[in-house]
């Protein structure tokens, strides 16, 4: 049997169990709705402003940052796994690969893109 | 016993899978609740107070206790919330922790290797199911619609994907070693030595990652209550807040178990003790695992958020890079 088929049913349990723990609140927790606890929490006193959507641009460029640098770090996998019979010339291929990185990675901290200041 | 085995082995192979798949899934959120007591205990006996002693024999029915107060605790969502999304949230988190466990293999007989789905590229799941758990956090905290819950979730978010770089990057040197990405490969590698004495560097940055993945002291800026409250979930109550604390724990587990299979020799005996089976060593290594957690949460003050960023960034990628390196050189070389 493809060894994905049990990973499947193994998910779908999965997704019914958390189904049922997200519904659960519905049908047996109790309620007594009231205004004032439908109101966004500000440690007791009102909300003095409508809600906050800002938030500093610097997680942006973080993620940018993530994506570029995830999608290389995902290159590195099959190479890795073939090392072995590579040997010298997937060493030098890799070398060269990182050399590439790594002059992107020397750019972004030039640039102070790591800094959080 | 022999006549109930034989009734088994009659049932349909979907039938059977079902019921692998749910004692497994109750074995995991058992784990999880005996994990919260024993973190409970074990905090407690370390600031010299006895702990959860009051519901039950030695606290031991505490968490049946707490489920049974949060599931009847009322379910509030603020005003302001988007209903859906923030319904939505916390059911990602707890499915994608439990998802991860259909690719575990926790044993292994002469027949075949103990976990639902023993799939090659293994280490590619954990990866990819794991990084869907970062949506339930930044999701919940986006769609509750208040400030803190909103600056929690975005820390969190960007917390989490620095430190997965780092993460990813430190799994590559057990590949190089192991030549495959199956974790029942990894582990038969890893009879004669142990991936963490050869990885010494990867581990620890695997280490340092797991617990900042987890969102765990020090590393738990994420819930920095005396600057944001309660982080993501402070708009949640009752059960959806228990989703998201079930979510934790178990992502917990996951992480220590990759830990051990990766670099802990999975259910490997050290020093030749082959007479205890292989899946009690296992259980045991993952759970020197998570009191290594829970002792880090006793002992280390938090991080500040800006050092957090740059430790990972200017430290942990370039480190766990060059140790990819050192170990590509030694295979090329050596062989």
């Amino acid at each position: 049997m493809n060894p994905y088929g049990p990973v499947a049913l193994y998910l779908c349990v999965a997704f019914a169990a958390a189904l049922l723990f997200s519904v659960l609140p519905g049908l047996v927790a109790r309620r007594k709705p009231n205004p004032e606890k439908a109101e966004a929490y500000e440690c007791g006193v009102e909300p003095t402003s409508a809600v906050a959507g800002r938030f500093p641009v610097r997680f942006y460029l973080i993620a940018m940052l993530f994506v570029i640098f995830d999608v290389e770090a995902a290159s590195f996998y099959p190479w890795a796994v073939q090392m072995h019979a590579l040997r010298i010339y997937g060493l030098l291929e890799m070398i060269v690969f990182i050399i590439v990185l790594g002059i992107g990675y020397a750019y972004v901290w030039k640039k102070g893109g790591f800094a959080w200041r | 016993m022999q006549a109930a085995l034989g009734t088994l082995n009659a049932l349909p192979v979907w039938l059977l899978i079902l019921i692998k798949s749910a004692v497994l899934l109750l074995v995991v959120v058992t784990s999880f609740a005996y994990a919260m007591l024993a973190e409970r205990k074990i905090l407690g006996w370390m600031q010299l107070r006895p702990g959860p002693n009051r519901v039950g024999p030695w606290g031991l029915m505490q968490p049946a206790a707490d489920a049974a107060k949060l599931i009847l605790k009322e379910d509030l969502t603020p005003k302001t919330a988007d209903p859906l999304i923030y319904k939505l949230a916390p059911f990602i988190s707890l499915l994608t922790a439990f998802s991860v466990y259909a690719v575990i293999p926790w044993g292994a007989s002469p027949s075949g290797t103990w976990a639902i789905g023993n799939v090659n590229a293994g280490i590619l799941f954990l990866l990819a199911i794991t990084s869907i758990g970062v949506y339930g956090i930044s999701l919940g905290g986006w769609a509750s619609g208040s400030k803190y819950p909103l600056l929690g979730s975005v820390r969190s978010t960007a917390q989490m994907i620095s430190y997965e770089l780092a993460m990813s990057l430190s799994f590559v040197g057990v590949l190089i070693l192991s030549g495959t990405t199956s974790l029942a490969g990894i582990v038969s590698a890893q009879a004669t030595w142990w991936f963490f004495i050869p990885q010494c560097v990867g581990f620890l940055v695997y280490v340092v990652t797991a617990v900042a993945e987890t969102n765990r002291a020090p590393f738990d800026l994420v819930e920095a209550e005396t600057e944001l409250v309660a982080g993501f979930h402070t708009e949640y109550s009752g059960l959806r807040f228990g989703l998201f604390f079930i979510a934790e724990y178990v992502n917990m587990l996951t992480v220590s178990c990759i830990a051990t299979l990766l670099f802990l020799g999975g259910w490997n005996a050290p020093f030749g003790l082959t007479m205890i089976p292989g899946v009690l060593w296992f259980v045991a290594k993952v759970g020197a695992f998570m009191f290594f957690y829970m002792w880090l949460r006793a002992t280390l003050p938090r991080l500040r958020y800006d050092r957090l960023m740059a430790f990972g960034w200017k430290v942990l990628l370039p480190v766990a890079t060059l140790n990819l390196i050192v170990t590509a050189v030694v295979v090329a070389l050596r062989g």
